[in-house]
Parts: structure tokens; sequence; C-alpha cells
């Protein structure tokens, strides 16, 4: 089997979200970068437990990016995917993205796609479902579990109030989220591999984004706790009807 | 991974007599992409395997050591300093000083890794025969079979050798008869082998390793302790226990040269496991001091803890730049070494020995920082430190130990002189001539002229610290030869020319950072960071200057007095700088990030 995961880079989950003073960008400065959680822990990981069950398959990374995030694609080889592509542009938005993973992808002929659910700093779960538009090929988001026998793979996806159970005939492309695998430990076998393990670098293709980010904004502060003691309930009340509004 | 830095090697003790060149220093920032993922690696072990279980591992539910250690053995961590022959991977020593500074953090864990992957694995590793190294290095690598190290006895804890244990042939000559009893043994409940030390017939001092179970091997109840409480400690009672001849570690009768020799890097590691810890200690007392409010305010605002985490990084600083100094001496010793045929495991031993004064500075400066830490740490949590249901009362508990196991500090103080002054008597460090030419200066007219250049305060101060060292220990060295005092027996003085080592070499690593970095692409600006050397060295030289006046008051009088005296005055010229604003903008810049940046 064949398979393609796509990675990206995130801020660390305790980085300082902050923007420029015009609000347009990110500030980066300072900022440690880490492969965002749901491509590493759930996709990549389960990617390559698949692999393993498939003998002869192998799993490639591939990753939209700059030189700095090398450094993750490397992370990912580590956990033993076998090889790994960096198309060498800047990510501005899902479409872009999605648009360059698909072109690398559409004459590889991978048997399966992987992407996280979303990343955790946009959390658009955007990339996959473009790629799969853009690569005509069917599309399974917040994958759970997923077992593949033969050409067909059996999906449980987390919908609201339960779970739905789908079965797909692979080529397609799928989303991973939390159930996927268990967050895995880079070993040292794995790292010392990583460093002879192929990390090609091809040029973007040409690509007229339709989207562009404006504006940043933070979410406003959450406002303060007030604790109101037990035997005032006649405050707690007034407070919850005058001033929360909520009864 | 292993790259040798061409340069002049700084020699074992030589750096009070040589300067180093920033070029040619080996700093963290340095560290490779390979490297920074093995970081990764451990950071997330002590995330996801250590952190979630820190109440059971202080209350020694459940046997979580045990799993710990099999598990960082499933990842391969226990092996990055055995060769692959071994069941390792024989990674080079910059990467083992990292897995031990991030592993650091992991509270009294550490020690069952610590005994596992040193005094546990090392003996068999340097001493032992070829069927022992296979047998028992593989699995001790993997995690499945566990080591304790039996030294201490009740009886004799920083004296080792006058240890009671012993062993006897029996008449058939297949076995050793072991009969004693040892204190203190990190691991000893769950260990699958034993490295235990006895004299044979009373007298040779000598390394077994004896298999768990062995008949008359008893274990005494759990240690009840002040820290580290994670970490199972037991007495270990041999009774009739007959221990095969095979079983004999290293040579008969050179048992010291195991006990000893594996201490050298169990202090360089030591060294490195207290600085891990002591940097996540930092970032939880800045996590803490931007959070608290009181008198409607962070009280990372107030100048007095301004001060103290400021101080934290400071003092974290200085002992990781001399930790990976010394890291990467070590690595270009054992380069050396292996590329004139020297197996791994010699040159490493060889290695570590070459720098055993560096690795008791290590030890010492690193276990200091770290009570400090801890201790600020409590203060700054306030009400809370102090409350079990933070980290920092436990951190507080677990630093302890470390000032007294691996030779205590006043051992390892006492050992940076000796082993000087040894060097010096063997010709392997000229220090006579340096200490003449001191002498000399002494009765010169000293230059009025301040010093210019990059850092040109710190590299003149440098120079000066380094003649007052020269001097006080020179002086007294000269007393001793004079008959007029025995040094063996004037241990204070010691001590205050073992302080004003460290105090040096801390300040010189920290000063040779700081160069480097200033060429660096880096997050915290330079600014920051020369506060960080101006303080260590503002500070320094009031500490350099106490050291040598208790030192010379204590053995000259008169005029030799008065012209020590007026030694320490001329070089001891650092200006005095602002502290407190140099305190304040390294306190800002991890206020200003929720984070020790350093």
């Amino acid at each position: 089997m064949k398979i393609m995961v796509c990675v990206s880079k995130t801020p660390d989950t305790t980085a300082k979200i902050s923007f420029n003073a015009a609000n347009t960008e990110f500030n980066s400065a300072g900022v440690a970068y880490i492969m965002n959680p749901y491509d590493e822990w759930y996709a990549l990981v389960r990617a390559v437990d698949l692999a393993k069950q498939f003998p002869g398959s192998t799993v490639t990374v591939v990753h939209v990016g700059r030189a700095d995030s090398d450094q993750i694609i490397r992370k990912g080889l580590a956990l033993e995917a076998n090889d790994a592509v960096r198309i060498d542009a800047d990510p501005h938005t899902a479409l872009f993205t999605a648009k360059q993973l698909a072109e690398h992808a559409r004459s590889k002929n991978y048997d399966l796609i992987f992407t996280g659910k979303e990343t955790i700093d946009h959390n658009g779960s955007d990339v996959g479902a473009m790629l799969a538009e853009f690569l005509d090929l069917p599309f399974v988001s917040y994958a759970s579990k997923m077992t593949v026998a033969g050409t067909t793979a059996t999906i449980e996806r987390d919908i609201e109030g339960g779970v739905e159970v789908v079965e797909v005939k692979l080529p397609f492309v799928v989303s991973a989220a939390k159930g996927m695998a268990e967050q895995r430990i880079p070993n040292m076998m794995g790292i010392m591999k990583a460093k002879n393990k192929p990390l090609a670098v091809v040029p973007p293709v040409a690509f007229t984004d339709k989207a562009k980010v404006t504006r940043f904004e933070l979410p406003k502060a959450k406002s303060g706790v007030r604790m109101v003691s037990a035997d005032e309930m006649d405050e707690l009340v007034r407070l919850l009807h005058s001033e929360a509004k909520v009864i | 991974m292993s790259e040798v830095t061409n340069h002049s090697v700084l020699k074992g003790g030589a750096f009070i007599i040589q300067d180093s060149v920033a070029a040619e220093t080996f700093i963290p920032e340095q560290l490779t992409e390979e490297q920074l993922m093995v970081k990764q690696t451990v950071q997330d072990f002590v995330r996801n395997e250590i952190d979630p279980i820190r109440n059971d591992l202080e209350k020694q539910k459940g046997n979580h050591n045990v799993a710990l250690l099999e598990k960082l053995g499933e990842l391969g961590l226990m092996g990055t300093h055995i060769p692959e022959e071994y069941g390792g991977s024989g990674m080079d020593t910059n990467t083992n000083t990292l897995i031990c500074d991030a592993l650091g953090p992991g509270g009294g864990f550490t020690v069952s890794f610590a005994v596992q992957t040193g005094i546990g694995m090392l003996p068999i590793l340097y001493y032992g025969n070829e069927a022992q190294k296979q047998q028992y290095l593989p699995a001790l690598v993997a995690g499945t079979l566990k080591a304790c190290y039996c030294l201490t006895e009740p009886g004799s804890g920083s004296d080792a050798l006058a240890a009671k244990t012993r062993a006897d042939l029996t008449a058939d000559g297949k076995h050793y008869v072991l009969n004693g009893q040892k204190m203190w043994i990190s691991s000893a409940a769950f260990a699958d082998i034993y490295i235990v030390f006895a004299k044979i017939g009373g007298t040779k001092f000598t390394g077994f390793i004896v298999p768990r179970g062995a008949d008359g091997l008893t274990l005494g109840a759990e240690e009840d302790k002040l820290g580290i409480k994670s970490s199972p400690t037991r007495q270990v009672f041999f009774e009739n226990v007959h221990v095969p001849v095979e079983n004999v570690l290293g040579e008969i009768g050179k048992g010291h040269l195991i006990a000893f020799n594996v201490l050298n890097i169990g202090r360089f590691k030591l060294g490195a496991l207290c600085l891990g810890g002591s940097k996540v200690v930092a970032d939880s007392a800045v996590k803490h001091a931007v959070e608290r409010q009181q008198f409607k305010q962070p009280i990372a605002n107030f100048g007095a803890i301004q001060f103290k985490l400021a101080e934290m990084a400071i003092r974290n600083f200085a002992a990781e730049s001399s930790q990976y100094r010394v890291s990467q001496l070590i690595q270009d010793r054992i380069a050396v070494l292996r590329a004139k045929g020297k197996s791994y495991a010699d040159a490493t031993l060889d290695a570590a020995e070459e720098y055993a004064i560096e690795c008791s500075i290590l030890k010492v400066a690193g276990s200091e920082a770290l009570d400090y830490v801890v201790d600020e740490n409590v203060q700054v949590h306030g009400g809370l430190g102090y409350s079990e249901e933070y980290g920092a009362a436990r951190a507080y508990r677990d630093s302890r130990i470390n000032r007294i196991y691996e030779g205590t500090n006043e051992i390892n103080r006492l050992l940076t002189v000796d082993m000087l002054l040894k060097k010096a008597m063997k010709g392997q460090l000229d220090i006579v001539t340096p200490a003449w030419a001191v002498q000399k200066e002494l009765t010169s007219m000293p230059s009025m002229t301040r010093p210019t250049g990059l850092y040109g305060e710190e590299k003149a101060a440098m120079k000066d610290f380094k003649k007052i060292i020269l001097m006080v220990a020179g002086g007294a060295v000269k007393m001793q030869m004079d008959g007029k005092i025995n040094l063996e027996k004037e241990q204070e003085i010691l001590m205050n020319v073992a302080d004003m080592m460290i105090e040096s070499f801390n300040m010189e690593s920290t000063l040779l950072r700081v160069e480097k970095l200033r060429l660096m692409e880096k997050e915290v600006s330079q600014e920051v960071y020369e506060a960080i050397l101006k303080v260590v060295f503002a500070d320094g030289t009031a500490r350099m200057h106490k050291f040598a006046t208790d030192a010379i008051s204590s053995f000259a009088e008169g005029d030799l007095l008065k012209t020590f005296l007026m030694g320490v005055k001329r070089f001891t010229k650092y200006p005095a700088v602002n502290v407190k604003n140099m305190r304040r903008q390294i306190a800002g810049a991890m206020i200003e990030r929720k984070a020790y940046c350093f």
C-alpha cells in the first residue's frame, strides 16, 4: 500500500499567541513549532501501523513549508515514515496548501491519503476536503477508527451524539481524529535512521489563491470568576438574573 | 554524530592556567537537529509517562519505576552511551549530556535511571570481561534486567574503602562467600543484579556481580527518606552468599578503580540531571509569579521576586555553560583516544578521568544551583509552595540528596584541589611557572589602565581570577613545604581554593558562551545575555575576594599577609555594575515569555 500523510507545522501548545500591530500577521518570534498533533499522533502513527500490517507498504510524509520545517519532517521520519517531500512554499491558506498537496499526489497513485482532522492553530478542517476534491477522491472526515481489508476500509467517525460507520474503497482521503492511534514517542533507532532517509524538496506549482487573511483577532479575555458564598443564595439569583442575565 | 572540534585542547584542570577561546567552546545552542529530536523524545517521555503519575511515584504505589525503566529501554534511551555490540547506540557525549539534562525534571525517578545507566551498567562496561558484557549489557540497555550498586555501608560512606563486607574463597575454589551489610542502596528493591564491593580475605577490595535471589541475600525495609521518595532505597544484607568466581568484576583487589572511576562519569551526569531539573523548576517559578496576583498585580511585577527569578536564571545559565563546555571536552578526548585505537569503554573512562576535576566542579555547581532554585521556588510560591499539592515542595525535598551522594560536595571540593595538586606534582600540569609569575607581578607596579575590546573587562577579570587561585594555592603549598601548615588538616583553606576554582570555571564558561552567542541568531536579545554575564562577574568577583581573603588570612601573617591582601585587591578589579537593573532585564525576558527562556 502506498500511503501519503500530510503534516503541517503549528505553534507549540504552550506558545504565546500574539499578532503584529496591524493584526495582519502572527508574531512568530520566539515561538517553538511542533508537528500538528492530529497529523502526528493520529494520522502518521496509524499510517505507519497500517504499513506494517501490509508488508511492502510505504509511508510518505508530505509538507508544504520552508526549510525551517525540516526538523518536524525529520520527526515524521523518526516515527518510521519511509521518505518525505517538502513543497517549498509558505502555506498561506488551506486552499493553497491543498492545491500543492494535490499536485504532488496526482501522479503518485497513493492508495490512501491521511490528514489530521484539523490543525491546532487555524482549526480550519479544510485541507482534507479540498485535497480530496482536487483529486476527485472520496473523503472521510473525523475518523476515529479505521481498518483496511483488501481494497475496502471500514471507518468509524465521530458524529453528533454517536458514531457513524462507513465503508469506502481505496483510494481515498481521510482526516484522523483522536482514537485512530495513540501518541508515540520516536525511539533512538528511529531518530538515528531518520537522518539517512530521503527528504525531497520540490518547488510549488503556480496557483492564484482565492482567499487571503486580512486580519487576526484574539478571543476576548474571559472575565474573572466571582465566588458567592453558599449562604447567599439570594445574591446568587440576583447576580444571575440582573448581571449575567441568564435566568 | 560525533564531531571533533579541532583546537588547542584544554587539558583537565588546565583552565586555571590557560585561556579558552569562545569560537572553540561548545555551547548548548549548537545542538544539532538530531540531538534536538532526542531531547524532544525525552521531554515527551517526562510529560507523557512521568508527569501523570507523579503522586503515585512519590508514594511508591505500583511498580512504576520498573515500568518506566522498561519504557526507557524500549525507546533506546538507556543505551545511548553503550557501544552497539552490547545493544546500545554509542551516541556522542553531548547527546548523552542532553538526555540527562532533559530527563532532569523526572524527580526521584531520575535516581533509578542514573543507577541503571550509570553505576549499574558502567562497572560492567568498563571492567567486566567479554562474557559478562555479553551476558548483562544488552539486557540492562533494554531494561529487561535491572541493576543496583552496593558500595556504602553503615560504617563507610565517604570513606568507601573502609568497607567491612568480606568475601572468602571456598575450599573448592569455585565460590566466594560474601558476608556483610550495605546501606542506602537505590533500586535494591527491584534489581536483578547487585554490583557489590567486598574485601577478599578482609583486605583485597573487589567488585562482584551478585544475582537477585542468591541464598543469604536479603533486603531491609524501605527507608523513610527526606526526599527522592519515589526512588526505593533499601539495605542489603549478605549472609554466607555464595557467588561463583566467574562473577568477580574486574581484577581482584582493584575494586577501588571501579568504585572511583565510575564516579567521575556519575558526577558529570549528575550535574546534567540537576541542571535539567533546575531549569524546569525555574520555569514553574516564572509561571507562578506571572499568574499569582497580590496587591492587585502579578507578583512578577515586584523587584524582590524579579531578583529571585533572575538569580535562578543566572545560576542555571552558568552551570549549563560549564556542563556543555566539559561535555565537548570529554567528547573530543574520547574521539582522540578512539582514533588511537582505544575501545569505546576505555576511551570514555580515560576521558572522564582526564576531566575528573571538571566533573567534580559540575557536580558541586549543579547541585548547589538546583538547591538555590528549588528553595527560592518554594518562596515564590509562598504558602502554595509549602503545600504538597504543588510540585514545589517535592522538588525542594528531592534536590537535597544531590549535595550528598556521588561524593558529598565537601569530598568533591577536597578532590578538586587534591587532583589539581597531584597533576602539578606529576608534571602533568605546570602551575609552578605561572604561580611564580604571579608572585613576581605582586611586587611590580599595577597597571592603571582599564581593559578594552570585546568583553575586555570580563576577559581581564578572568586572567586575574586565575592569578588569585595561583597566588592562594601557591602560597598555601609554600607554607606546607616550609612545614608551617599541614594542608590535610586545613580543610577550610582547601574549601576556599575549591570554591575559587568552581567560581572561576563557571564565570569563564559563561563568558565563553555569551561571547559565542553574540554571532548567533536567537530569540532572547544579546543584551539580556550580557546582563547575565555582568551579574555573574560582579557577584563572582565579590565571592572570589572573600574566598581568597579567608584563605590567606588563615595561613599567612605579617608582611606576607599584607602582600597577599594587596594581591587580592589588585586581582578583583571588575567594576561595579547596576545589578538591580540587570536582574530586572533578565527577569523581564522570562516574565514577557512566561517561561524560563535561556
